[in-house]
């Protein structure tokens, strides 16, 4: 449009005023994004495994076992997805300084409640396959070399022995939170040699993962899995994975929505804002506006000038905002307790929301300025005292 | 033979304001034969620049015609009404209006924007305005950084750059000194002379209006 260069111009008109709305803009949207990223962050997190899986100890301490038997009993309850189960295996690996974390685990259900550990299918297949086999996490993995087929050996402790494991499998962390230094190997084969080495810790389970079909039914299954199992020789403590009590979820979500609530509220008093600003700019160049429809220009030459400096403006100022949101974001994760969420970056989504609430904000300042400007008769213009 | 180029035919003009009917215009009749530059005097209030308005197709008529090269201007719709304006007539301002924000140069292309002339024969057709009204080494200036006169010389260039038959001018010296006056004339008499434009000036000034061939006077909204 031949009219670009006299857009641009009235956008630099005012400097300070166009500098003051585009710097609201970008605050509104800075706010838009941070606001939008921890409502997605809890999202994001509910959907976690962690509020859908409840752990099952043994009530008087972790350190005794629970039987094996439990995890059909513990299957039957209602609300409940799948079962698995894990022993704290450890042992040293050429040397104590060596640490991550080896668990032995239930193979068949494990990747089950752990979507987090991601594995082709190939590498889990090779897995289930092979008794001795083992999976490390990716970042294990690049810390000792380890490549797929590499034997690791480990000096047992909890369990006394020599015990080597071949790498069937690297999984690879869900997102930024997810722990990717384990090992994992099979249950099956730590408690085949037990049977046969040490048969009073056969069948022994270190602690139960529960993972169930409603987060928020989480505490009553927990109560209904410890009163299978009161009065037994091993009664049971079960507790959401991350100690979410239903009553944390609830007034958390409260929060969530008034801040779902106030991202948007921010956008409408930023609108409000510009169309303001606008309805001046435009208020003073009403002579203008005369002058250039007595030269022939129609009105929609004046809804183009008018809306296109709307635009510039409120472009400018979302992607200012953009732009400073990505090190706020970044900085506020930082600083927050490692883990709370599990993901917290500005997640695409929040990137079109704010840049269409930037254009929205562009359009709708422009829509009574523009229409006063196409109402009002050239005569009138001329006539008009600012 | 004189050809007649405006013909004005029982033209009333009222403003309606609240419940008030004002009456400005009454029962207007004249003609403007092409090529004549015409003056229009009369006290504040008289209705000197709504009849221009009229004229120029930025108003339109109560009542009555307003026949310009045949074609009756007040049935024109806003849109045809526009695109008439931007090849028939040039306008002049008593506050010249240029836009502040564009240099000179700018200013005069804006009508030229209109039209399907190239980028580089709007300059040329720019450049030769600017050289006729003496602001050829003025181009790259802002509105601000001209004299009085100089805008309106702009303004002027402003006027022509489109080539059209008529132009109007609404007190065009009225904000001027006495020599940056006397040019604005000056070029107002070339126009006519040299270029054969048809011009309706309306003026204040008696010394103004010499310079025109024919003076008209409005007194309260009619001809006397
Ligand atoms: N758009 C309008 N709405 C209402 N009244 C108007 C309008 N335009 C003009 N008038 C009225 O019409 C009358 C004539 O106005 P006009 O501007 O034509 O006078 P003028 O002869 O040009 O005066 P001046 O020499 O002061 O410029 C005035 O009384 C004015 O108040
Ligand atoms: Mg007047």
């Amino acid at each position: 449009m031949k009219v670009l260069k006299l857009i641009i111009k009235n956008s630099g008109r005012h400097k300070l005023r166009s500098m003051l709305t585009i710097l609201g803009i970008s605050i509104a949207v800075i706010s838009f994004c941070i606001l939008r990223t921890v409502v997605t962050a809890w999202y994001v997190g509910l959907d976690a495994a962690a509020a859908n899986r409840l752990i099952t100890r043994q009530a008087v301490s972790f350190i005794f076992p629970l039987p094996y038997s439990y995890k059909e009993k513990i299957k039957s309850i209602d609300g409940v997805e799948s079962v698995s189960f894990a022993n704290w295996f450890q042992g040293v690996y050429k040397d104590k300084d060596n640490f991550f974390a080896r668990l032995a685990i239930d193979a068949e259900t494990v990747f089950d409640v752990y979507p987090e550990f991601k594995l082709t299918d190939a590498e889990k297949e090779a897995f289930l396959k092979d008794r001795s086999a083992c999976i490390v996490g990716a970042a294990t993995a690049k810390q000792y070399g380890f490549k797929v087929g590499d034997v690791v050996p480990i000096e047992g402790d909890i369990y006394p022995g020599r015990w080597e494991f071949v790498i069937r499998g690297i999984y690879q962390p869900r997102d930024k939170s997810t722990d990717a230094s384990q090992m994992f190997i099979h249950w099956a084969n730590l408690n085949e040699r037990m049977t046969k080495e040490f048969p009073q810790r056969a069948n022994d389970v270190g602690w139960y993962i529960v993972k169930i079909k409603d987060p928020s039914r989480a505490a009553e299954i927990s109560q209904k899995i410890d009163n299978l199992f009161a009065n037994s020789s091993a009664e049971t403590k079960t507790e959401t994975e991350r100690a979410f009590t239903q009553g944390f979820i609830s007034a958390s979500s409260a929060i969530i929505t008034a801040m779902n609530f106030l991202s948007f509220m921010i956008i409408g008093i930023i609108m409000l804002v510009l169309g303001n600003t606008m309805i001046m700019s435009a208020r003073e160049r009403t002579r203008e506006y005369a002058v250039l429809r007595t030269l022939g220009f129609t009105s929609y030459h004046i809804a183009g000038l008018i809306f296109g400096e709307s635009m510039i403006i409120s472009a400018l100022g979302g992607l200012t905002g953009l732009v400073l949101s990505i090190p706020m974001i970044k900085g506020i994760e930082e600083n927050m307790p490692k883990g709370f969420f599990p993901v917290f970056t500005l997640e695409p989504i929040t990137i079109v929301l704010a840049l269409s609430s930037a254009l929205m904000i562009g359009v709708f300042a422009s829509i009574f300025p523009t229409s006063r400007a196409i109402r009002t008769k050239i005569v009138d213009g001329f006539r008009f005292v600012g | 033979m004189e050809k007649i180029i405006i013909s004005i035919e029982n033209v009333s003009k009222e403003y309606k304001r609240d419940s008030l009917s004002i009456s400005v215009l009454n029962n207007i009749t004249f003609d403007v034969q092409e090529g004549d530059f015409l003056a229009l005097m009369g006290p504040s209030g008289s209705g000197k620049t709504t009849l221009l308005n009229l004229i120029a197709g930025i108003d339109q008529p109560t009542v009555g015609k307003i026949i310009i090269n045949g074609n009756d201007i007040a049935k024109l719709s806003a849109t045809s009404l526009a695109k008439w304006r931007s090849e028939n007539v040039g306008f002049i301002f008593q506050f010249y209006n240029l836009i502040p924000v564009l240099t000179a140069f700018e200013n005069v292309e804006l009508p030229l924007l209109l039209t399907k002339l190239s980028k580089s024969e709007r300059k040329k057709r720019v450049e030769l305005a600017l050289s006729i009204v003496g602001l050829g080494d003025r181009m790259d200036h802002y509105p601000k950084q001209l004299s009085g006169g100089q805008e309106q010389r702009v303004a002027i260039a402003r006027a022509v750059v489109t080539d059209p038959a008529i132009i109007v001018a609404d007190e065009p010296t009225g904000d001027l000194d006495k020599n940056s006056a006397a040019e604005v004339l000056t070029l107002l008499d070339r126009l006519n002379k040299e270029m054969k434009k048809t011009i309706i000036m309306v003026t204040h000034d008696p010394s103004a209006a010499s310079k025109a061939h024919i003076i008209k006077h409005l007194e309260k909204g009619d001809l006397v």
